[in-house]
């Protein structure tokens, strides 16, 4: 601030000018930042995987490989998504509608999975069902497989998912508080009335919130998944597994357009996510009605 | 029946029980009793397992595994790229953060919409991408390989990757604390003749000093334990560009589960120290919400 020292008057007038200055580089600077930063290795996977023309990104993305990889990835977010679903609901269910003891550490424990690193989360499951682990003898016995198959894919998906839903619901639930659902109580509904007619109609946007984020992390996941997968081309090869496998082939075109098809998942997260906020005011500012106006 | 009666001696009138308030809703058995077996099931057990796994051979080895020079390496690396992510994302993510709860612009919300893109685009596509932009011939690295700075495959590499995957924790946590600011107080402050500097650094940023070091722990957590993004960029080079999290994949991958153990052991310490560090944060912030009505 320069502005000191002059007259009374231009040194009040002053700071108005500056800021407004400064509120514009301050902008300019964000949204540098956000293009260079953020859009640009979006960009870049689209331009890479159409390198070599539309024939080749189609001939890429139909690949026996990929379409596994993509069947699935479906499946395990098919599975896992639905689990942490349920679960999200009943813990958020006990912790906003009932006081118990140690409840602060329940909600300790269902962040767990958000701090921990992905690639521990996957040897986590090796250490239980892998063929040193505590149930890998008994599980070979019996001829199942979990670690380098399908079921530790899930299991790895649900694990860094977990908190998602509940996370979301928690907060939402304790906001709202229990009143309709008493009340519905007190006029003679059962449970699970209660539940289908006054609770989920009420939490209805914010679950489903919660239920998009776990699905796209559950689709992206890479770290835990690739840790309990082997790598099993068309049998256990997730689509981030098939991205990974395919660049370091040195097929890079492949690589990127199989990336394209994650990319657009993740973009259409972010515009299904930012729909949602908007519509039902879930997740939405105090300061973003006068954004319309 | 002993302890019941023990309770009644100290609490006259009102028997110890674990629901503290009663409530006429139904469904506590049922939800409470899935949410701690699923709890259990999904994060309890393989942690326990894996913890145990690291302790199995008592403290000397698993001190003399996680001291190796190697490994010592590793942490090096992971964790001064983690803190300089971490630096770099308390920046852009305090800029944003700032931009979006202060400003109008056009576009708002679609860049709103876009700063959840790291946490919707799977790693191992932002690694790829980020690796395409950086090396010799890509879009951003041709300009910078002239003047003799390597940003793939060196540490300056694994530090993008880790603010790509960190900034939006820090954007998410400051944000909510900058839009529900009091108008008021910085009017009062502006009133007293305080300057726009001085109600930035006395005002605002005291009150947004306690949510920006909760972002910058977690975006400093999930960098220290970011596996996907930063495997492709940085080389992977021992004792100098290789993260903790990949040495674990390593051992694994040489059947060496002990070690792999006992080093995600180390892992699971550090997120649960900066867990910790986040509730206490939390708190810290709650606290200065109540006081302040």
């Amino acid at each position: 601030m320069s502005g000191r020292g002059s007259t009374g008057y231009s040194a009040m007038l002053r700071p108005s000018g500056m800021q407004r200055l400064g509120r514009c580089a301050l902008i300019v600077l964000a949204l540098v930042f956000l293009g260079g930063f953020l859009i640009l290795p979006v960009v870049a996977v689209f331009a890479q995987a159409f390198a070599q023309g539309w024939k080749m990104y189609c001939t890429s993305i139909t690949q026996e490989d990929v379409l596994s990889a993509l069947r699935l990835t479906g499946l395990v977010a098919c599975i896992a998504v639905p689990l942490n679903v349920v679960f999200g609901i009943a813990a958020s269910w006990a912790i906003t509608r009932f006081d118990f003891h140690g409840k602060n550490l329940l909600i300790t424990l269902i962040d767990i999975p958000l701090s921990v690193s992905p690639v521990v989360a996957g040897m986590m499951y090796v250490e239980v069902f892998g063929l040193h682990g505590w149930l890998g003898p008994w599980l070979s016995e019996h001829n199942l497989h979990v670690i380098f198959a399908v079921p530790g894919i899930v299991l790895a998906t649900v694990f860094v998912t977990f908190p998602f839903v509940a996370r979301e619901l928690i907060p939402f639930m304790q906001a709202q508080g229990s009143d309709e659902e008493i009340a519905a109580v007190v006029l003679g509904a059962n449970g699970w009335n209660v539940f289908w007619r006054v609770t989920l109609p009420n939490i209805k946007w914010a679950l489903l919130y919660g239920t998009i984020l776990a699905a796209s992390r559950s689709i992206g996941e890479f770290g835990a998944v690739s840790v309990v997968s082997g790598h099993i081309r068309g049998q256990t090869t997730t689509l981030p597994l098939e991205v990974e496998m395919l660049y370091n082939e040195y097929s890079f075109t492949a690589a990127f357009a199989a990336a394209s098809l994650l990319t657009l998942a993740a973009v259409v997260t972010l515009a299904i996510k930012k729909l949602i906020e908007v519509t039902s005011g879930v997740h939405r500012g105090p300061g973003e009605e006068e954004v319309e106006s | 029946m002993a302890i019941a009666q023990i309770n009644q001696v100290r609490s006259p009138g009102r028997r110890w029980s674990f629901v503290t308030k009663s409530s006429p809703l139904p469904g506590f058995r049922l939800s409470f009793g899935f949410t701690m077996i699923y709890l259990t099931v999904i994060v309890l057990i393989p942690l326990v397992a894996t913890l145990l796994h690291a302790a199995r051979g008592g403290f000397g080895v698993f001190l003399h595994t996680v001291t190796a020079p190697r490994v010592l390496a590793s942490y090096r690396v992971t964790l001064g790229s983690a803190a300089a992510a971490a630096l770099l994302s308390a920046i852009f993510g305090m800029l944003l953060a700032w931009v979006l709860a202060r400003y109008t612009f056009p576009g708002k919300r679609i860049v709103d919409a876009l700063v959840d893109l790291p946490f919707a685009l799977p790693t191992a596509v932002a690694g790829i991408s980020l690796t395409a932009l950086y090396a010799e011939h890509g879009w951003i690295g041709q300009y910078l390989e002239p003047h003799g700075i390597h940003v793939a495959f060196t540490p300056i590499g694994i530090v993008m990757a880790m603010s790509f995957v960190g900034f939006p924790f820090v954007v998410r946590s400051v944000q909510p604390v900058l839009e529900d600011l009091d108008p008021a107080m910085e009017e009062a402050a502006a009133s007293l003749g305080a300057n726009a500097w001085q109600r930035v650094t006395r005002i605002i940023f005291p009150i947004a000093f306690p949510a920006l070091l909760t972002g910058t722990a977690l975006a400093f957590a999930r960098a220290a334990g970011e596996y996907g993004s930063v495997i492709f960029i940085a080389g992977n080079m021992p004792m100098k560009t290789e993260i903790t999290a990949l040495l674990i994949v390593t051992k694994l991958e040489e059947y060496d589960y002990s070690g792999a153990a006992a080093i995600a052991g180390a892992m699971l310490a550090l997120s649960f120290a900066i867990m910790l560090l986040v509730n206490l944060l939390q708190w810290w912030i709650q606290r200065k919400e109540g006081r302040r009505g």
